[in-house]
């Protein structure tokens, strides 16, 4: 099993956002886990990441065998956990070749693996660069740094495509993008997809699925999984939306 | 994740051992008989000498200046040692073999090889340790080009005319109290001439070290660029590790003539003192140069070292169309305390100035920029930009910015923008999600906001700088 997560329930400082979420991923598969604002969708992939402040209460998260929650942030991902940021932050003066190479030699170093030369990387960089559809002038720009929002997701799927996590989130990477970006953004993930590594894709809206077929669908909503189904649930979704589940509509999701 | 940060950049010191080397060192105080002394153990002429002494005079009647952002117990002057010098420099060595090789390890372990053939190429290094110049390497190559880079102390006997021209003419003997203690009791530092359309054909730079307790160092150098001539000098410097707070009082001189340029970087990396802000070296300097027609003066500096700062580098822009520039990183952090920046004193025509000052203040720190820009009367269409950045590491330091404006002509502008940022949750988040460690990610992250500054160091230094900053922020995560 690439992911199982049992009866999560985790908060946000004094409030409860996940309450007692299930979910397992077997590896090549792609979940989408769709819901209305508020419902925890984002925070899922902090508590998973283990970003500060999302906390724990009870049950558990195993990746590939191993317990998350025992690790720091960066052991989780050097074991391969990805999360594809729905705000990347800026790092002014460090320029994305620059974070991206010593990104990829601290993954490879934690395997066990020879750092990369500045020239091989340059090549794989310059190949990810094109596959996203990026000016090969993003690498030497620094992180993030004046990016339209489009560049932005863009550039996390640059990411993606660089470190081949062996589980990717995708923070709603769909927010925010013209139906070309989202192609470039949904081809990038495509490429990825060999069988072996898995996906968990988060959205609002059910149109980037249209292009990331995925396996399996849930329907997230106060902090619970309410019903999973194949990609047939999230075209129901679309047509429906989030009314039926009968609960207020919480303004922004906690956090995120 | 601000705890982690602080962990992350608790400093080691790596040059903070001591050196077990017998030295002349003349009991601690300070009079005439003094500075007699030194002249003396220097084979000063007499207009040396009495150079030396007005200056102390106009010393004894001036008052230590408190204007600085900066906390610390009154220097009892008479408590410090003037003069120490290894016994074996004594018989003044004359190549390399004959020098102790105690001294020459202490530069090796330093990083400065002083073996030319170990050397990097294409870098002429003076060593100064305490009060005397050890060696100064390439000087022959040097020669060959026509360029003058030896100790001062030696200068002054070999090219009297140039040093009483130039000597005190950028900083003259009551500049200020600190410049004025310097005068009295210089012992060594570096001079350096290039004539008259040279290119140095190598970069210059001057490695000061302090060893001896209780000892003050207080060193001179004095760079004069010929017309059209061309010279990139710089200095770094280290000091042991002790509980004492140690004197440094330097002053540095540059005089660009027509049509030169000078480039002088500094990496300043002398012991910090340790947490609780025992010990650590007093670094009251001062820079300044005077750049006449259509030169250039650039100051880069790195400093991350001293238990206190206070320094201005300068430039006087007295040539129509001459350009001054600094760059400055300034990294705190323990309880070390900063006041550091520029003068820009434009006087001439279509002068140009560029200031960028990035301080970066962690744990206790303070840091603070202190710039004066001022626009003479005949200083028509001069420009000035300035770009002051802090960075604030966790939330108990502080970031002090004093810009002062002068401007007595209305055909010059004067631009000055300032920020203020963090290193935010956020950003270590990303980089810890892609897998760096937190000391990794803050020494990343600092980098990147000392980009502007360290690419104007000369490249092999650059480097340094870098990893110096890797070094001061590297800690004990994980």
């Amino acid at each position: 099993m690439m992911l199982t997560i049992k009866d999560l329930h985790a908060r946000v400082e004094d409030k409860v956002i996940l309450k007692g979420l299930n979910l397992e991923v077997k590896p090549g598969e792609v979940h989408a886990i769709m819901g209305p604002n508020g419902a925890g969708k984002s925070t899922l992939g902090y508590v998973m990441s283990g970003r500060d402040g999302y906390e724990l209460v009870s049950g558990s998260i195993e990746m590939n065998g191993d317990d998350l929650m025992e690790l720091e942030i960066e052991e989780r991902a050097q074991k391969g956990l990805f999360l594809a940021f729905q705000y990347p932050v800026e790092i002014p003066g460090v320029s994305n070749m620059e974070f991206m190479k010593e990104s990829v030699n601290a993954m490879r170093k934690a395997r066990g693996e020879e750092a990369l030369t500045a020239a091989e990387f340059l090549k794989m960089a310059k190949e990810a660069c094109k596959q996203v559809n990026l000016p090969l002038d993003f690498l030497k720009r620094g992180v993030n740094e004046g990016f339209s929002g489009g560049e932005k997701k863009r550039n996390e799927i640059m990411q993606l495509i660089l470190l081949k996590p062996a589980l990717a989130i995708l923070d709603e990477s769909d927010s925010g993008l013209d139906i070309d970006a989202l192609k470039v953004v949904a081809d990038g993930v495509n490429s990825q997809r060999d069988g072996k590594r898995s996906f968990i894709v988060v959205t609002h809206y059910q149109r980037l699925l249209d292009f990331i077929e995925p396996d399996y669908v849930h329907i997230l909503s106060d902090g619970v999984i309410v019903k999973s189904g194949g990609p047939e649930l999230a075209k129901e979704v679309e047509s429906t939306g989030y009314a039926w589940l009968g609960k207020p509509v919480e303004s922004e999701e906690a956090g995120a | 994740m601000s705890e982690q940060i602080e962990k992350a950049i608790a400093r080691k010191y790596d040059a903070g051992f001591v050196s077990e080397i017998e030295s002349d060192t003349f009991p601690p105080g300070l009079d005439e008989d003094v500075i007699r002394r030194i002249s003396e153990m220097k084979n000063e002429p007499e207009w040396m000498l009495e150079w030396r002494l007005q200056a102390y005079r106009a010393w004894l009647k001036m008052e230590e200046p408190d204007w600085a952002h900066l906390g610390y117990e009154r220097i009892d002057y008479q408590s410090i040692s003037y003069y120490s010098a290894p016994k074996s420099m004594k018989d003044k060595p004359k190549s390399l073999d004959e020098v102790d090789p105690e001294l020459i390890r202490t530069y090796e372990k330093l990083g400065i090889p002083l073996h030319e053939q170990k050397m990097l190429a294409g870098v002429a290094v003076d060593a100064v340790f305490d009060s005397v110049s050890v060696v100064t390497t390439f000087r022959e190559k040097l020669e060959e080009a026509g360029v003058i880079f030896c100790p001062i102390s030696e200068a002054i006997q070999k090219y009297p005319e140039l040093v009483k021209k130039y000597i005190g003419s950028v900083v003259p003997k009551g500049d200020n109290f600190f410049a004025a203690l310097n005068c009295a009791v210089f012992t060594d530092g570096s001079f350096v001439y290039i004539p008259k359309g040279v290119r140095c054909p190598m970069e210059l730079s001057t490695y000061f070290r302090i060893n001896e307790l209780n000892t003050g160092q207080f060193e001179r150098t004095l760079i004069v660029a010929d017309e059209g001539s061309h010279v990139s000098y710089l200095e770094g410097c280290t000091a042991p590790q002790r509980d004492e707070n140690q004197l440094h009082a330097a002053v540095v001189e540059l005089v660009a003539l027509d049509d030169a340029e000078i480039k002088y970087s500094t990496v300043q990396n002398w012991y910090p003192g340790d947490e609780n802000g025992k010990g650590g070296i007093y670094n009251f300097v001062t820079k300044r140069g005077i750049a006449h027609k259509n030169s250039k003066i650039s100051w880069t500096q790195v400093e991350t070292g001293s238990a206190i700062t206070w320094k201005y580098p300068s430039c006087i822009l007295k040539g129509d169309n001459s350009v001054g520039e600094f760059y400055s990183v300034a990294l705190t952090r323990g309880r070390q305390q900063a006041d550091t920046g520029t003068k820009m004193i434009h006087l001439g025509k279509n002068t140009k100035s560029t200031i960028v000052s990035k301080g970066i203040s962690a744990g206790h720190s303070s840091n603070a920029y202190r710039g004066l820009v001022k626009m003479g009367p005949g200083a028509d269409g001069a420009r000035n930009h300035t770009e002051c950045d802090s960075l604030l590491i966790g939330d108990k330091c502080a970031a002090h910015t004093f810009p002062y404006i002068e401007s007595s002509n209305p055909s010059a502008i004067v631009e000055h923008e300032a920020t203020t940022s963090k290193v935010s949750d956020d950003q270590m988040f990303l980089c810890k999600q892609r897998g760096l460690d937190a000391e990794k990610a803050v020494s990343m992250i600092v980098n990147g906001f000392c980009k502007e500054v360290f690419k104007e160091l000369p490249m092999e230094f650059a480097v340094e700088a870098g990893k110096l900053l890797e070094i001061s922020l590297e800690g004990s995560v994980g």
